[in-house]
């Protein structure tokens, strides 16, 4: 760049002067500099709609909540729903069940936390989590009928042996947390709303 | 190619030698876009239009491959999945619509190259292949943006795809079968929409090759200019890199400033109301319109109302691509040795007449099928046969062309003593032609 093109400007100074080839900082320079961040500025303001068309679109984030009327779950049963295209199990929780995770001490837990965290205030019979292996993302058996619940009583994945208890707490294998609590809430006694 | 002064490339790192000796890839570009490629020094705006076009194609590139990760290539989702793109992808609505005006720009762009190239008398020799080149550029970039115009599946984009694949019905015998082989189909269904949406996926980046050749046939002769005269000594170029980096690069932020302006202020200004009726096969629309860029080979497609000899279909089709592919004999129907439309007074008239010419087939493309408008296209398309084939060799024949400048930079410096000519080259005074580029 420093090198004179022949014939660039009319009539050459030799020596130092205004874009001459004078030591220092030269207008050239300035202007190469002023140039280059300028078409830097505009090349990101490109590329930033080409980036946020990645996100998730509204209409996938219009599936962040879900109804479910759980009035024909009876204690003991269990459901499978869907929320944000992910499956959440609803289970209608026995006192003998409840009674089991609240025995259970929490220094035995890997990831400490009681049924009564997990649950809402008076509707303690009610766990809603989500149906991920909190390991790799399988879902774990346990809700419907006869499906294995694994040595807990609660969720079991066969994929690589991780056991939930009846409050979806891992006790064994490999998953590092327990089963996802979702936001939600009781809009009435019989209808949960997901997210 | 190139002129013996030609700088060249020389890296100034440990590294870039290193590199350079294994993979001479910034050399390549050095020469073909840096201070390694010289240029006439005296390119006027229109010699812009070429790196804009690449410019476009980049922008269609990177907008289409965003929009094909979002659209459905099935009859029943294509119409929908585009107005999901409108309304519920992030940023979606200026993605396509930036692809659908980018479309409309890249021909605009391409239009003012073609027809630089057309006044300036760039298919001469020694550059016939770089003209011929842009030609296969250009029937590529129309059967592109044919068959993007189907995907969103619309009213025109159904319709369009059935008087398209129509055209090879009018060919005796084999024409039907032909047309049902294309569609896979007997008429536009899922089959065609799945295989223009793959096509029209692939062939930007043939277009993208053939840029490549372009570009390549180009620089063996070098660029020319407006006055049409060869490069003679050092003195008549520049490097292109910074001169014409510098003045291509704030020219395209001006036009992309127009780009802009129609894509957030007026984006359905192009396009046809039509296409934002979902795709029924059993209704067509009143007029059958193509994209504006389509217009004048539409009149000239329709221009044929006669049975002669020929069923009046096929001369239709016949004469449209007779009208791209003509081109491709212009080096050798125009012989005239100047090549600057500036130095020839009889030629210049009849090129404008050619503009207006091609202006009023576009005009009539976008009309209805009724008087005048029929008779209008079939005279305006026998002159634009007539001008090919007739005028522009007698024109040849006849003229008397204007006294060219001795050199580019004579035309530049317009007759003044060249100020410090170099020893052993003095400028004949007395002997200047004024005239200048447009």
């Amino acid at each position: 760049m420093a090198t004179q093109a022949p014939s660039a400007e009319g009539s050459q100074v030799t020596g130092t002067g205004a874009g001459g080839e004078g030591e220092g900082v030269r207008r050239r320079d300035f202007l190469n500099v002023a140039a280059v961040s300028f078409a830097g500025v505009g090349a990101v303001a490109a590329v930033a709609p080409l980036v946020v068309q990645m996100a998730p679109p509204a209409d996938v984030l219009a599936l962040s909540t879900t109804e479910v009327d759980i009035s024909k779950i009876q204690p003991g049963q269990a459901i499978k729903t869907s929320w944000r295209k992910q499956p959440v199990f609803i289970r209608n929780l026995t006192p003998a069940e409840i009674q089991q995770a609240n025995a259970t001490p929490l220094g035995e837990l890997r990831d400490p936390q009681s049924l009564a965290d997990r649950t809402k205030p008076g509707r303690q019979n009610w766990l809603v989590t989500l149906g991920v292996c909190t390991h790799l993302g399988c879902v774990p058996l346990g809700v419907g009928e006869g499906e294995n619940r694994g040595p807990y009583g609660g969720y079991f994945c066969p994929c690589h042996g991780s056991a939930y208890d009846t409050a979806g707490r891992i006790r064994t294998g490999p998953a590092p947390l327990n089963l996802a609590v979702p936001e939600y809430a009781f809009k009435s006694p019989t209808v949960v709303q997901i997210g | 190619m190139s002129f013996s002064w030609a700088k060249p490339y020389e890296p100034k790192t440990g590294l870039g030698r290193w590199f350079d000796e294994r993979l001479p890839l910034p050399r390549l570009v050095y020469g073909a876009i840096g201070g390694g490629y010289p240029v006439p020094r005296n390119l006027n705006y229109f010699w812009n239009f070429g790196v804009l076009a690449g410019a476009f194609l980049m922008i269609q590139i990177v907008t289409g491959i965003v929009l094909a990760m979002w659209y459905y290539s099935s009859v029943d989702g294509a119409f929908n999945s585009v107005e999901h793109i409108m309304r519920d992808v992030n940023a979606g609505w200026m993605i396509r619509y930036l692809h659908m005006n980018g479309a409309s720009f890249f021909f605009i762009v391409t239009y003012i190259h073609i027809f630089r190239g057309l006044y300036y008398g760039s298919y001469k020799a020694p550059r016939e292949l770089v003209w011929m080149l842009g030609l296969v550029i250009y029937l590529l970039m129309m059967a592109t943006a044919f068959m993007g115009y189907v995907l969103p599946w619309g009213q025109m984009s159904y319709w369009g795809a059935q008087v398209i694949t129509g055209f090879f019905s009018a060919f005796p015998v084999v024409g039907e079968p032909l047309r049902v082989f294309l569609l896979g189909g007997f008429a536009p269904d899922q089959a065609a929409l799945t295989r223009f949406f793959s096509l029209h996926y692939l062939l930007p980046f043939v277009i993208a090759a053939v840029v490549i050749l372009h570009i390549w046939a180009l620089h063996i002769p070098g660029s020319s200019n407006p006055t049409g005269v060869d490069v003679k000594t050092e003195k008549d170029t520049l490097p292109f890199h910074p001169f014409y980096t510098a003045k291509d690069g704030w020219f395209a932020a001006a036009f992309l400033a127009l780009f802009a302006l129609v894509t957030f202020f007026a984006p359905n200004m192009l396009g046809h109301p039509d296409n934002y009726i979902p795709a029924d096969p059993l209704a067509t629309p009143a007029h059958i319109v193509p994209e504006w860029y389509f217009w004048p080979f539409y009149a000239i497609l329709r221009a044929f109302t006669v049975d002669f000899i020929l069923p009046a279909k096929l001369w239709g089709v016949l004469a449209m691509f007779a009208a791209i592919l003509l081109l491709f004999f212009l080096p050798w129907l125009d012989k005239s040795p100047v090549r600057s439309g500036s130095y020839r007074p009889v030629f210049k008239r009849f090129f404008w007449i050619l503009v207006v010419d091609v202006i009023i087939l576009g005009i009539c493309g976008v009309k209805p099928v009724e008087q005048p408008w029929i008779a209008i296209s079939q005279v305006a398309t026998m002159y634009y046969f007539l001008h090919f084939l007739v005028i522009l060799p007698l024109i040849a024949k006849f003229e008397t062309p204007l006294p060219l400048p001795n050199s580019i930079t004579e035309s530049v410096l317009h007759g003044e003593a060249a100020e410090a000519a170099p020893a052993g080259q003095s400028p004949r005074p007395g002997s200047v032609a004024t005239a200048t580029a447009e």
